[in-house]
Order: structure tokens, then C-alpha cells, then sequence
């Protein structure tokens, strides 16, 4: 816990793997939430032009 | 008593009847294209804001000697940490998703600007948290960075070093506005309604 984190470096882009994995973590879960289908997400439909 | 009477309650009541109806304040109905999992980001973010505020408030009463040394008071200390990293999370995430689907539109620019406000003052309040730590990171955070408030002019009156003012800081009037902020975020989403998905055809519906 105590220890220093891990650096990936590439270029100018300097960042800890611990944050990395957040913001990978984050985009995978807005890609997921894009795609996944939402439950009674049809039964919405009658109200499609209020 | 008549609807132009001089009494400012009764034009208050109308002005929030007129702009902002029960039936939208709280809807049990949504437009189909809120099915959507992306609209649920800004929901959870409420939801982690309301676990940032219970926990804060329990941590507040009992001081940093009790979560520093008591099983309890770490646990609370843990859910406090771990409430505030979601908040950011899903707020970051409710943030791409309203940027993608343009939720400025249709007259929802200062709902935008308040989120950005929110976002902002949430950044001010988590880092008067790690300074309110009482440990040596927050030790560590405050001795680096008062040579950055210095620098920027603003060290005279907003002093990392004095625990006092971030604890208060930190406690009292950043979460209050914060609070604040998403009260009215969310009022002004209920006014107007969430954002129409833009037209596949390339037009803006309105």
C-alpha cells in the first residue's frame, strides 16, 4: 500500500497504472451502458410523443 | 384573493406552478429514449453524493482521532473515500454522456454551465478532503501544494497549511454548495426535460 505506483510513460503521456485502470474501467462502462439493453426500455415506447 | 394581488407568496406559488408542475418535478412517465442505461449516470452520481454527505456527516460528528483509531470510524472513513471516488466517477461518465448527446440544447445552457460549476467546486471540496486528512499524505499534499497557491496569488487567503480553514472549508461551506448546485441542476433538468437524442438525419429537433 505504502509503495509508489507503477508509471506507464509514452511519449509526453505520463500516468499511474491505478488511474489508468479507472479511466479504462470508466470507458468500458460507458461503451457497456450504450450497448446494453435497458430493462422495460420498450414498454416506454407508447409515450413516444409526449 | 386575486391573481394580481401584491402578496410575493402567492406570485411565487404561481410562478412555480407555472414553471415547474408537480407532474414534472416528479414524472412517472419518461419520453422512450430515456430507456437507456446512459441516463443513469447522473442518477448514481446523486446516489454516491447522498453516501459522500451521510458518511461526511457521521465522520464530522465524531472527529479524526475516532477515524484514525476506532475499527468504526475507519470503516466510515473507507465509505466516506469510496463514496467520493463513484461521485467522480459517474459524474465524469454523466459528463461524456451529456457532451456526446449535446444536453446544452433547447434552452438547457446554464443546466450545463451549473453541472460545470458543480464539477468544479467538486474538485475545490475533494481537495480540501485530503488536507482535512490529519495524516502525513494530507501533510504532504498541503506542504507541495501551497507553493502552487502562492504562486497563483491566492496563498494569502486560502492557506493549505492552516487545517482550520480547509477542515471548515471542507465541511461546511463546500458541501453546502455543492448540495446546492445539484438541488438546482436537478430542478432545471425537471423544468425542461432530458434532452431529445439528436436526429439521425443531421437536423437538431428542438
Amino acid at each position: 500500500m505504502d509503495t509508489p505506483a507503477t508509471y506507464f510513460h509514452w511519449g509526453f503521456i505520463l500516468i499511474s497504472v491505478p488511474n489508468l485502470l479507472v479511466i479504462a474501467g470508466m470507458v468500458v462502462l460507458f461503451a457497456i451502458a450504450l450497448v446494453a439493453p435497458f430493462p422495460h426500455g420498450k414498454e416506454a415506447d407508447d409515450v413516444r410523443n409526449k | 384573493m386575486s391573481a394580481t394581488s401584491n402578496s410575493w407568496t402567492l406570485r411565487l406559488r404561481q410562478a412555480i406552478d407555472r414553471h415547474l408542475p408537480m407532474d414534472h418535478l416528479l414524472p412517472d412517465r419518461q419520453p422512450y429514449y430515456v430507456g437507456s442505461w446512459v441516463y443513469v449516470f447522473g442518477v448514481v452520481t446523486i446516489a454516491a453524493l447522498a453516501w459522500v454527505v451521510v458518511s461526511g456527516v457521521v465522520l464530522a460528528f465524531f472527529g479524526p482521532q475516532w477515524w484514525h483509531d476506532s475499527r468504526v470510524g475507519r470503516f466510515f472513513n473507507s465509505l466516506h473515500f469510496w463514496s467520493v471516488q463513484l461521485f467522480f466517477i459517474f459524474m465524469v461518465l454523466h459528463l461524456w454522456g451529456q457532451y456526446f448527446m449535446a444536453g446544452w440544447r433547447s434552452g438547457r445552457a446554464a443546466t450545463w454551465m451549473i453541472g460545470v460549476v458543480i464539477f468544479a467546486v467538486s474538485i475545490l471540496t475533494a481537495f480540501t478532503g485530503y488536507l482535512s486528512q490529519q495524516n502525513f499524505d494530507a501533510q504532504f499534499i498541503a506542504i507541495n501544494a501551497k507553493d502552487a497557491m502562492n504562486s497563483a496569488g491566492i496563498g494569502a487567503f486560502f492557506n493549505v497549511l492552516n487545517f482550520g480553514q480547509m477542515y471548515g472549508l471542507h465541511i461546511m461551506l463546500l458541501p453546502i454548495g455543492v448540495t446546492i448546485l445539484v438541488v438546482l441542476h436537478i430542478v432545471m433538468v425537471r423544468t425542461r426535460g432530458v434532452v431529445k437524442p439528436i436526429d439521425p438525419e443531421g437536423g437538431m429537433r428542438p
